[in-house]
């Protein structure tokens, strides 16, 4: 349940942007939340909707993209697709991989109103 | 602290807004009283002049880069004291806390010039933490409530705690805590401390939250299922050692011990593997072992066997030769 924690640290991203950007309204929020994050997306959306009334992520439009899980596979030398941590390389089908790519957890933009 | 949110705040006013989370996916619910907040898709789009000014903000922050931020400072501060801090993870019952009482037994018999402290972490009770000072040892218990995992805040105060309380009697330097680091007030022990932090008993979320250690050692014990390390592998792609414990309960279990090392290896080819019993004692020379080298005392070897440190090194080269032929290839491509 540590998408909870996460969303609280989004949302104080999103309360220090707001100081600093001085705007009113929080209108869409697009989130990265790769696939070798360790973070469930569902559990992640399911975090930011409770947390979201009285806050300024009341009446946002929450996306998460999920950027796809890529390694570096060493028996093949190439880059190459996997979804979770322990898949096999797909040509190969060995387990010399080491991720490089959907480890991304990030805030990523915003649209705002500042009425 | 809520479970939902991570805030501090019990009320059952506050409990009402998991009840209210429902909603379609992509729109968070609307607060009734504030409906002209109320923003459908498209609407958006729909610029009335001299009302609303949309604009975009372009942020690419990392969500834990507050946490991280805390970590990167646990880290210099770990540094600066000489600390090597180590960050155990693993689920309930694996036999963390008897492993770090068995030790600093074996470390104050081995070693007594070394100071060890733990900082411990549950969400409820201080037995943890009382069953380490009954091995002499400096503890600090944080309970986490409802929190499923430490996070470097936690153990920055929870150090800061313990160095105050601990250094008040048995050192006697006086610097400030205040705290400027002038990183040269050292304690005449440069790299001697070991600080042992035992996470919350959770083999999912600890991973995702750097405490400012050297390196996340995890703990299976080969009652749990072999198949540990594929079922949670985040936990065992952040951690630099697995240490099977229970070792002396082979004979009781069914676990095969080359599937579960090789699956560990699966999510992360580079973890190091020491088995062990915390209760008899066996396999804790190699254990200790390791200590001396996260601790980067170097010494050389003669009895020791060379091939698991050269498999490790050879591990390490495949890596780095990795990461050349993708900065190689990002090199070409630009």
């Amino acid at each position: 349940m540590h998408e909870a924690s996460l969303a609280g640290g989004v949302l104080q991203l999103i309360e220090d942007t707001a100081r600093r950007e001085h705007f009113a309204r929080l209108l869409e929020l697009r989130l990265e939340a790769g696939q070798l994050a360790g973070v469930d997306v569902r559990a992640l959306r399911f975090a930011l909707e409770s947390l979201a009334p009285g806050t300024l992520l009341d009446g946002a439009r929450i996306q998460i993209d999920e950027p796809p899980g890529q390694a570096w596979c060493m028996g093949c030398a190439q880059t190459v697709a996997i979804s979770q941590r322990g898949d096999a390389c797909p040509q190969c089908g060995g387990h010399q991989l080491q991720p490089t790519g959907g480890m991304e957890l990030r805030v990523v933009d915003m649209r705002v109103a500042d009425d | 602290m809520c479970v939902v949110c991570g805030c501090s705040d019990n009320s059952p006013a506050h409990a009402r807004h998991v009840q209210q989370a429902g909603g379609e996916p992509g729109v968070v619910t609307v607060n009734p009283a504030s409906g002209d907040l109320h923003f459908g898709a498209g609407a958006a789009r729909v610029s009335v002049p001299g009302m609303s000014q949309e604009r975009a903000i372009k942020l690419e922050t990392d969500i834990l880069g507050a946490n991280n931020r805390v970590a990167q400072q646990n880290r210099a501060h770990f540094e600066s004291h000489g600390v090597t801090a180590l960050n155990f993870v693993s689920s309930p019952g694996s036999g963390k806390t008897t492993l770090l009482c068995a030790t600093i037994e074996a470390l104050k018999a081995r070693d007594p010039g070394l100071h060890v402290a733990v900082i411990e972490g549950d969400q409820q009770t201080s037995f943890d933490a009382d069953r380490i000072r009954a091995t002499g040892a400096p503890a600090i218990q944080v309970n986490t409530g409802k929190g499923c995992h430490l996070d470097a805040p936690m153990v920055a105060e929870a150090f800061a705690q313990l160095h105050s309380h601990d250094h008040a009697h048995s050192h006697d330097h006086a610097h400030d805590h205040g705290h400027h680091h002038n990183h040269a007030h050292g304690h005449g022990h440069g790299g001697r401390d070991l600080l042992f932090i035992e996470n919350v008993g959770n083999l999912v979320c600890p991973a995702v939250w750097d405490l400012g250690e050297a390196a996340k050692v995890a703990i299976l014990s080969v009652t749990e299922g072999e198949d540990k390390p594929l079922k949670y592998p985040d936990m065992f792609a952040a951690s630099q050692l697995m240490i099977l414990n229970k070792t002396d309960l082979l004979p009781h279990v069914k676990f095969d011990v080359a599937r579960c090392i090789d699956l560990a290896r699966r999510v992360n080819p580079a973890i190091e593997v020491i088995q062990l019993s915390a209760t008899t004692g066996e396999g804790m020379d190699a254990w200790l072992h390791w200590l001396d080298h996260a601790m980067g005392h170097d010494h050389h070897h003669h009895d020791q066997e060379p091939a698991a440190d050269e498999a490790a090194l050879r591990q390490r080269v495949q890596q780095l030769e990795a990461e050349l032929a993708k900065a190689r290839a990002a090199l070409s491509a630009a």
